[in-house]
């Protein structure tokens, strides 16, 4: 994968494969917590849109250089995810997902209502700065090569804390919570662990978009955006390791498609949620291992 | 003065249609296990067949507040049967997920063919012009929405709580395989169900139709409110959905008096209130 990644700015348009990358690891992060602790979040844009105008704001009121305006951005994502999680752990199942929906909207009326997110402008014209205060990342090819670290980064991050004793724990949390509780584990305390990671993951998706495109927007942080993630992790295949990866590239090139034809976006989505739904619940990465009988 | 009180009608007003969405979301949460995410989508469907009864067939406002809410009932009859049977074994977040979809799907559609502004509903003769209360000038109309989604609400809340009908709906939640051993055809059941929550969505949408722009966009821009409604008056709730709807109704149109600006955020700043001290909701039980 890695290999494809590195020519991929070669063969297609480089600023649409990092938009790619930028939702790959944000549906990577989104994943960690639906696929792996069982934990449907429906508001998982705020993380992404709220680090997305923390750092714009960093880079360009503050002056930060990229490197700790995207790291501002994952630890204001980070706060985010510890007061809503603590918030949203005290409920199961549904109830879980409508208390993210509700503080998403809330969030989201924040980002709306704040002076410095400028509203329905959203944050433009955001430095990209030089990484380090050696590599310029005005470049197009330099900024790709960036952006894949980080979405490299973040991917590893993620493979660490799924294959380890903690992302065991989380395996048993989802599968049957009260037989965890019972060996003694507490499983409040990791779930919301695993939440407060996954926000700082999706933040960092957001923070590194915000720095791509060189503005911070709305639609970042609105329920849509929640909706397209599911999307792509259940198009992908909920659970398996690569499926957010091509789940993302799916959806974002569904977009960038039929952006022509606008206003079949929203009909297209909601189609292969309904279809994925029935007949497809595994995703394609799924359907893969199963054809290819290999674990994936 | 008038204006606290003008506000405060308005806000009882969107209240009403909270309470009405809500009790739909409710019964078919409490009786199915399943969240209608499509119940925004099918509110606005039911305005919809209204204007497009009075737009295409000349059918007026009374008869529409019996047609609409039918159809929509039918659609969400078809709804249920083909699709979404298929996933009650399963996850109720796939119902979620499907019911997502398909309210994508509809929004797309309506938005594909009439646009994202809204197309005008004139409030029916009988009802235009406004009482003078003496403090405050009072529309008809509004009046009328008030009384008569009360009167649903409380017969909707009276049907499922104090009589035979409702208590077969309410074992078959608990214990579906035993209810139908008793002889009670229980798939059925849970389909009329199913049918009569989203005909109060279509009802409401009629209601709405005078008041708000019938738009693609009508029930997107109330659903996630109306979850929060859900969650604070606890889920499965029937009296809970119908108070708390009510009440945050008239707490938003206070807040946009006192507060203009923390009116949009007010309603989900209660529910993380109320998710701190009481997690089962205000009249949910807690499991």
């Amino acid at each position: 994968m890695t290999g494809l990644l590195v020519i991929a700015p070669f063969v297609a348009y480089p600023v649409f494969v990092m938009r790619c990358l930028c939702m790959a690891l944000f549906a990577c992060a989104f994943n960690l917590l639906i696929g792996y602790a069982g934990l449907l979040s429906f508001g998982h844009a705020m993380f992404l849109g709220g680090a997305g105008y923390a750092s714009a704001h960093a880079a360009k009121v503050w002056g930060f250089p990229p490197e700790l305006a995207i790291l501002f951005g994952t630890a204001v994502a980070a706060a985010l995810g510890l007061v809503v999680g603590w918030l949203a752990i005290r409920r199961q199942g549904i109830y879980f997902s409508m208390i993210t929906l509700g503080l998403a909207q809330m969030v989201h009326f924040l980002c709306v209502q704040v002076p410095f997110t400028h509203g329905d402008d959203g944050i433009q014209g955001v430095p990209r700065g030089v990484l380090f205060g050696v590599i310029d990342l005005d470049d197009t090819l330099t900024m790709y090569g960036f952006v894949l670290v980080i979405f490299l980064l973040g991917f590893a991050i993620i493979y660490r804390i799924i294959h380890s004793p903690f992302g065991a724990v989380l395996t048993a949390i989802r599968e049957n919570e009260l037989r965890t509780t019972s060996l003694g584990y507490n499983t409040d305390h990791y779930k919301l662990i695993a939440f407060v990671l996954s926000a700082a993951l999706a933040g960092l998706a957001g923070a590194t978009k915000v720095l791509v495109f060189q503005n911070a927007t709305l639609t970042d942080a609105e329920w849509t955006t929640s909706g397209a993630v599911i999307l792509m992790t259940l198009l992908g295949g909920l659970g398996r390791f690569s499926g957010p990866v091509v789940g993302a590239f799916l959806v974002v090139a569904l977009e960038q498609y039929l952006a022509p034809f606008s206003g079949w976006v929203p009909v297209v989505e909601g189609a292969v949620f309904v279809v994925c739904v029935l007949v497809f619940r595994e995703g394609i990465v799924g359907k893969l291992s199963a054809a290819l009988k290999i674990p994936l | 003065m008038q204006a606290l009180y003008a506000q405060l009608v308005i806000g009882l007003v969107n209240g009403a249609f909270y309470a009405l969405l809500s009790l739909g979301l409710a019964i078919i949460f409490g009786l199915l296990n399943v969240i209608n995410f499509a119940h925004g989508a099918l509110y606005m469907l039911g305005a919809f067949v209204a204007w497009g009864l009075l737009h295409y067939a000349g059918i007026g406002y009374g008869p529409a507040l019996i047609i609409a809410p039918l159809v929509v009932g039918v659609v969400g009859v078809i709804l249920e049967r083909t699709l979404l049977q298929r996933l009650y074994r399963l996850d109720p977040l796939y119902n979620l997920l499907l019911t997502f979809g398909l309210a994508l799907v509809i929004q797309g559609l309506f938005q594909m063919r009439f646009g994202s502004s809204g197309e005008s509903y004139e409030i029916p003769a009988a009802l235009q012009g406004s009482a003078n209360l003496g403090f405050m000038q009072l529309p008809y109309y509004r009046g009328w929405v008030l009384i008569v989604s009360l009167v649903v609400c409380l017969a909707t809340w009276f049907v499922t709580e104090r009589t035979k009908l409702g208590s077969y709906l309410r074992a078959a939640t608990e214990n579906p395989a035993l209810v139908q051993a008793f002889g009670v055809n229980v798939p059925r059941m849970i389909t009329v169900t199913y049918g009569l929550g989203v005909a109060l969505a279509g009802f409401a949408g009629v209601l709405a139709a005078p008041i708000f722009p019938v738009s693609p966009g009508l029930g997107s821009e109330v659903i996630i409110v109306v979850f929060a409604v859900v969650v604070i008056g606890g889920m499965g709730s029937i009296m809970g959905s119908i108070v708390t709807g009510f009440a945050l109704g008239l707490i938003e149109g206070l807040t946009k008096v006192v507060y203009p600006a923390a009116s949009g955020a007010v309603v989900f700043a209660l529910m993380a209130l109320v998710l701190l001290v009481r997690p089962a909701g205000l009249f949910g039980k807690a499991s």
